[in-house]
């Protein structure tokens, strides 16, 4: 990760284990776009660059560029490309690759990091509806990524495969959780997650599974769960 | 041999819908528009949005695409020489994006309670409605349209506030969108209504205050 003022003026402002900051990290590194990485210690409160930077959700990843605001984690990935549009591209260039990439990660955005919360904080019948649906959402991903390589097909790496990769460490604190192997439920993704986890981009944004279930840990303190 | 043309599966009373319709026509593509009757969705609709199911969806060359916001950047790009639907600047459709997604998944949470809440909830709900779409006022600061001074984007995406939320208003007997609580908004509201393409698609006015006043009592009876 960057750590110096960089020439093309982007500023990430990010939380470590955060999926949706990862999403701009590896593209940023797909595209191989100096950047500053500012950590902010969300568990410790929020700087005042974050809420002024996001004063509507007051969330990370924020991108700076040129010190101006983007906000949600997959318009910035779209932003980078059409703001560098010398740089590899994560959406494809055919419209309707497009639409259906679009779809897809949004399905991700939707679904994934929601789903998942659920099964760690919650027990009994709504923790049991939780990995129902988790699996659910598996199956529908391994059915959309069918024998190809990456969820980009054709086009390789791409805009779904970034959006759903900084999932992939939060696997092994799913199925502790909600008692199940992805690798048998939705063995296809399983390989992906593997072969994805092995890309420069992706590995060196991602933290290992141990670390998100730590971190799980630590935030079911925080809420007193159990 | 997949036909060719551009299909488009609707409801006559969805704001999701319309936004496409006037996506298409402000590029001037013609389409053959399928009316779905919601509690007995035909076999084409389920068949080409097996996941959702729902409306709006694009049928283009034989081609599914669903979601609405989705399908109307994509007829942006498929007809790029006509009408310039999305700001032509990245960080301007970044922005547009980023009002969308906030329209979409706040405003319309904000908005739904206003529709069926009565007596004294009514006031706290009608009040989170302003305050959202107060926020997202301030996109309209300094403009005629989210767009600047064409109707753009983001007016495909909110427009129809401007014909659906004065019914919901007079149904549910609470003032949301008022001179004096949103000014930009209201005054944006009659330029909205003033659009060609806007004016040629929106539902009848008594129609859709019909079924809006039938489905209310529906829920509030449930």
């Amino acid at each position: 990760m960057a750590s110096e003022k960089s020439s093309s003026d982007l500023t990430l402002l990010d939380f470590w284990v955060s999926p949706f900051g990862q999403r701009v990290r590896i593209a940023l590194a797909e595209k191989s776009l100096p950047y500053e990485y500012v950590e902010e210690d969300l568990l410790a409160g929020k700087s005042d660059r974050l809420l002024q930077s996001n004063p509507v959700h007051k969330k990370i990843p924020v991108l700076l560029h040129g010190g101006k605001p983007v906000n949600e984690s997959l318009i910035i990935v779209q932003y980078l490309d059409e703001a560098f549009p010398d740089t590899p591209s994560l959406l494809p260039a055919d419209p309707y690759a497009r639409a259906q990439a679009r779809f897809w990660a949004d399905y991700v955005d939707k679904k994934v990091y929601d789903c998942g919360s659920r099964l760690w904080k919650l027990k009994g019948e709504p923790q049991a509806q939780a990995r129902a649906e988790m699996l659910e959402i598996l199956k529908t991903l391994e059915t959309e990524l069918g024998d190809k390589e990456f969820f980009g097909g054709e086009h390789g790496f791409g805009f779904v495969d970034a959006a759903f990769a900084p999932f992939t460490p939060w696997f092994m604190s799913y199925e502790k959780y909600g008692e199940f192997k992805v690798a048998e439920v939705a063995p296809k993704i399983a390989a992906w997650a593997e072969r994805v986890g092995k890309r420069e981009s992706v590995a060196k944004s991602l933290y290992s599974p141990d670390k998100v279930y730590d971190f799980i840990g630590v935030l079911k303190k925080m809420y007193g769960i159990e | 041999m997949a036909e060719k043309g551009v299909k488009v599966f609707g409801m006559w009373a969805s704001p999701m819908v319309i936004r496409v319709e006037w996506a298409l026509q402000l590029k001037g593509v013609t389409y053959e528009y399928i009316d779905e009757d919601l509690g007995n969705k035909s076999d084409a609709l389920l068949r080409h949005n097996p996941l959702t199911k729902k409306v709006p969806v694009l049928l283009h060359d034989g081609k599914p695409i669903a979601e609405s916001a989705i399908i109307v950047e994509y007829i942006d790009e498929v007809w790029k020489d006509g009408y310039p639907i999305m700001p032509a600047d990245p960080y301007e459709r970044a922005q547009a994006r980023f009002w969308a997604k906030y329209a979409d998944e706040k405003c319309n949470a904000a908005i739904y309670p206003v529709f069926t809440a009565t007596g004294e909830a009514q006031s706290k709900v009608v009040h989170e409605a302003q305050q959202c779409l107060k926020t997202l006022e301030k996109a309209l600061e300094g403009k005629k349209f989210f767009g600047g001074d064409a109707f753009g984007y983001l007016d495909v995406i909110v427009g129809w506030y401007a014909h659906w939320l004065p019914i919901i208003e007079e149904v549910s007997g609470a003032s949301v969108v008022t001179e004096e609580e949103l000014p930009l908004m209201k005054a944006w509201f009659d330029r909205i209504l003033a659009v060609d393409v806007v004016k040629e698609t929106l539902p009848p006015r008594d129609k859709l205050l019909a079924l809006n006043k039938a489905r209310r009592e529906q829920l509030l009876s449930a």
